[in-house]
């Protein structure tokens, strides 16, 4: 079972294009292991191009994507080339799946190797035709001599195993060569999905596999007391208990004989800890201790601030929120004394091995994690947690187990997205611009991610008492502002403790800064008397922020609006909100226009239309592109109008999906139109995340736009606009 | 024995009766359409039909499945596909995919019944069905491009 890659590609004829990966090369100079070279693809006998990727597919096309930057490069068919995907022991450890990276980072990486791997075979092909490489011609894998005479990439592999190292020579096409990059192509992996034939990882089965569920405590510190086995001594099933340390599970030969002994089972805990009440959020996360940083600065702040007639200060909240995935988290075991085979559907194969590793204690390289897709996860969900779960159990058992959450597992423990506040000052000097502006975060890390350094970040890991670590990527993230003022500084209270177990929910703080700054420079245009999209575009210099914004005043067929139309007669409001990213500073363009009807006497919220203009680069797929702006858009509208997970003083409360409602069929908007912008001379950074960034905060500048009164917490529940409203 | 029957063949079962159907047809008849969601019949990603009429396949016991099952595997096939199969395919309706198997199962069985739906009514048949990647907007034009496949 632990072939590893040499092994694997042993077996057949194949080209094989190696080289290390870039960035860690030069960073990582003293690690040996990282100068050793990695397969990135082979070309088989039969023609087919397996591509060996540390990324894997989690719904979001990156895998259709991948293929077609590698087909273009190699000049194969795109039905040719094979992903094989986040595999351990067969892949190169390109970094977890996240951050809307994986086109950005991945794809240079494979059409590099794509480039190399056709260098090599036109070089084999002109000795053989004696020609020159340049004079050949390559369609589909054939190569042709322009005299006549073909041969295929297959024939000139010839079943011989032959091993190319990166020689860093090759040429990527130009984006004006492309033909495959920039096409829609469908998506490899959509048929199987709708003809309910795709392997999912709940799919897995193997002989002898054993099914497990966890037990666990309101919340993950607490102790535990003892645990009666008895309680479930009498139920069908073989059911054995597995106790070690805090964690607490059960296996039974049957999944729902495991079911209703997780149920049955009576177990103490000790609560570790007191929550404080909801309504105190957003005073306790301010007070909650943090180390300062000030991320950015420039001019006079103070001085600009007070010496200002026109000044404004507001507070902005956003609670936790959660992923949610709709199926419930799920990994298979097979954990022996020699060795382990984990199967997960985890973003960080690797890093996820090393955490299991340690808490199976066994070393690293004994553990094998074969990735398989999940549910779509949008971010750090259940997924690395069950694996752990999954792996303690099968090596108490001494069988492959298979764990899969029950939905109170997932919507109580999964990790949630931090509750973050967000604080503004600002200033207008006397034509109106901003003169001043003053924003401080207070956010935990947002990475809580299990990897060798922590491998209590596993659920499973921590109740061993196997040490955690909360990274602080992401609380930063967009609180920098893109725009430009004289005077500006920026601050984050990085905060050292966290009331929920949080970790990276897509786009980690993003949304929540981007509502803040978002929200902010329109009451800034409103306190100017200007029009929000003028105002923005006055404040900023770079092109193609300008560029989104511009677009997308004309795909929403922008009115201009000094003030905000909302009057106070009694029938539902209308109005129009915009915001803009410049997504983490560094990746893609997104400016959103939208329009929403708010009923007065409820106070519901129903967005109606609404437009996007994106701009991330190099366009790979645009069909794709446009499915992940539309998702980012309608997931976003969701946590903007509906979510906030909710707990009591014990436990959160927000255990299934009548306690945290998502949105729903009737209240997604009747439209979502959008203008890609194409840059083919600029990188493909991603569209994972970025149009998720500017929803909140055009969701409430429309509210302001339609009813007059701003709404600075999110969400914009019926009861909370109601409120704002009377 | 519980004997049930689905995608036209007879099936005896060994599960307890009071077993949900959904862990009957994933784990003994290796029928992997239907999903585990939530259990609760709250999202929709295990529907089937039963007799042609959308159950949530994670809270019906088998022992209480007295009409003919079928899974979104009986519904088509890549050869044959079901128009609304079809036009999923067509409109790239499906992101991590999951929810879909609930998506096809509850519009196959609406449209059945009503096979020139409204937007309102389309809306309203998929309203008990979640989907989290937010791929609402080409599920909602695949269902209308299969209505008006159907209706043609």
């Amino acid at each position: 079972m632990n072939m590893d890659r040499r092994e694997f590609l042993k077996g057949a004829g194949a080209l094989v294009v190696s080289f290390t990966i870039p960035e860690l090369g030069s960073a990582q100079q003293a690690d040996p292991k990282l100068q050793q070279l990695d397969a990135w693809l082979a070309v088989g006998a039969d023609g087919q191009v397996t591509v060996f990727c540390g990324k894997v597919e989690l719904g979001t096309g990156v895998q259709t994507a991948l293929a077609q930057i590698v087909a273009e490069e190699l000049d194969v068919a795109f039905a040719r080339v094979f992903m094989l995907m986040g595999d351990t022991a067969l892949c190169p450890n390109q970094g977890p799946t996240v951050g809307s990276q994986t086109v950005y980072r991945a794809g240079p990486q494979l059409r590099q190797a794509a480039a190399e791997a056709r260098k090599t075979l036109l070089e084999m092909a002109a000795a053989g035709f004696k020609v020159e490489a340049a004079q050949l011609k390559v369609v589909d894998g054939i190569v042709s001599a322009p005299e006549g005479g073909n041969v295929s990439y297959a024939e000139l592999v010839g079943g011989k195993k032959i091993d190319r190292a990166f020689s860093g020579s090759a040429r990527p096409k130009s984006p004006d060569q492309h033909t495959v990059v920039g096409k829609p192509i469908p998506r490899v992996e959509l048929p199987a999905k709708v003809f309910g034939t795709h392997v999912y990882i709940q799919n897995l089965r193997m002989p002898g596999m054993l099914h497990g569920r966890v037990v666990r405590p309101p919340m993950p510190e607490a102790r535990l007391d003892g645990v009666d086995e008895a309680s479930v001594k009498s139920l069908p099933g073989d059911v054995r208990v597995v106790v070690k340390g805090n964690f607490v599970g059960v296996v039974a030969d049957r999944e729902e004989q495991a079911i209703r002994a997780a149920r049955a089972l009576k177990v103490r805990w000790t609560q570790a800890v007191e929550l404080p009440k909801m309504e105190d959020m957003p005073a306790f996360t301010r007070g909650t201790p943090g180390r300062p940083r000030v991320l950015a600065t420039s001019g006079d702040v103070e001085a600009a601030l007070s010496g200002t007639a026109k000044s404004l200060r507001a507070q902005y909240y956003v609670p936790h929120q959660m992923h949610g995935s709709i199926g419930a988290s799920c990994a298979v075991a097979s954990v022996t004394p020699e060795g382990a085979t984990l199967w997960s559907p985890t973003q960080s194969s690797f890093n996820l091995r090393d955490a299991v590793a340690l808490v199976l204690g066994m070393p690293r390289d004994k553990v094998r994690l074969v990735w398989i897709e999940g549910s779509g996860c949008y971010g750090h969900n259940g997924a690395d947690d069950v694996t752990a779960d999954a792996a303690l159990m099968s090596q108490a058992v001494g069988r492959p187990v298979r764990v899969q959450w029950m939905r109170h597992d997932e919507h109580g423990n999964e990790p949630k997205g931090a509750a973050m506040v967000m604080e503004v000052a600002g200033a207008l000097d006397p034509r109106g611009n901003v003169a001043a502006w003053d924003y401080q975060v207070w956010s935990p890390g947002h990475a809580g991610r299990p990897a060798a350094n922590g491998p209590g970040n596993t659920l499973a890991g921590a109740q061993l008492g196997l040490p955690d670590n909360l990274a602080p990527a992401g609380a930063d993230r967009n609180a920098r502002p893109t725009y430009v003022f004289p005077n500006s500084r920026v601050r984050l209270h990085l905060l050292q403790s966290t009331v929920l177990r949080v970790s990276s929910l897509r786009g980690l703080g993003s949304p929540q800064n981007t509502f803040a700054n978002e929200s902010f420079i329109d009451e800034l245009a409103h306190a100017a008397g200007a029009d929000p999209i003028e105002y923005r575009i006055r404040h900023l210099k770079d092109e193609r922020a300008i560029a989104v914004l511009e677009s997308v005043a004309k795909l929403a067929q922008w009115s201009p609006r000094p003030a905000p139309r909302g009057g106070r007669d009694a029938g539902p409001a209308h109005g129009r909100g915009v915001a803009f990213v410049h997504y983490d500073n560094y990746s893609g363009y997104v400016a959103i226009a939208l329009q929403v009807r708010v009923e007065r006497a409820t106070g519901k919220v129903s967005v109606e239309r609404v437009a996007a203009a994106h701009d991330c680069g190099l366009i790979v797929n645009p069909d794709g592109l446009r499915n992940q702006i539309e998702g980012n858009i309608v997931q976003t509208l969701s946590r903007a109008l509906l979510e906030e997970v909710k707990f009591d003083t014990e436990k959160v409360t927000s255990i299934d999906w009548q306690r945290y409602p998502i949105l729903r069929f009737s209240d997604v908007p009747e439209d979502i139109a959008i203008t890609l912008i194409n840059r083919p001379d600029k990188p493909s950074v991603g569209a994972g995340e970025p149009a998720a960034a500017p929803v909140m905060a055009a969701v409430a500048n429309a509210i302001f736009d339609a009813t007059g009164v701003r709404l600075r917490s999110v969400p914009f529940s019926a009861e909370r606009v109601k409120a704002a409203l009377a | 024995m519980t004997a049930i029957t689905v995608n036209g063949r007879r099936h005896e079962v060994a599960a307890a009766p009071d077993t949900p159907l959904l862990y009957v047809l994933r784990n003994e008849l290796a029928l992997n359409g239907p999903k585990f969601g939530c259990g609760l019949a709250q999202c929709g990603a295990c529907t089937v039909h039963i007799d042609g009429k959308p159950a949530r396949s994670c809270s019906v016991p088998v022992s209480a499945v007295k009409g003919s099952v079928t899974t979104i595997e009986g519904l088509g096939t890549p050869d044959k596909p079901h128009p609304v199969q079809a036009a999923f395919v067509a409109e790239q309706a499906a992101q991590c995919g999951y929810c879909i198997n609930g998506m096809i199962m509850t519009a196959s069985a609406f449209l059945a019944q009503n096979p020139k739906p409204t937007e309102q009514q389309i809306r309203a048949a998929l309203d008990g069905n979640l989907c989290r990647c937010g791929t609402h907007m080409r599920i909602l034009r695949a269902v209308r491009r299969a209505a008006s496949e159907i209706a043609s």
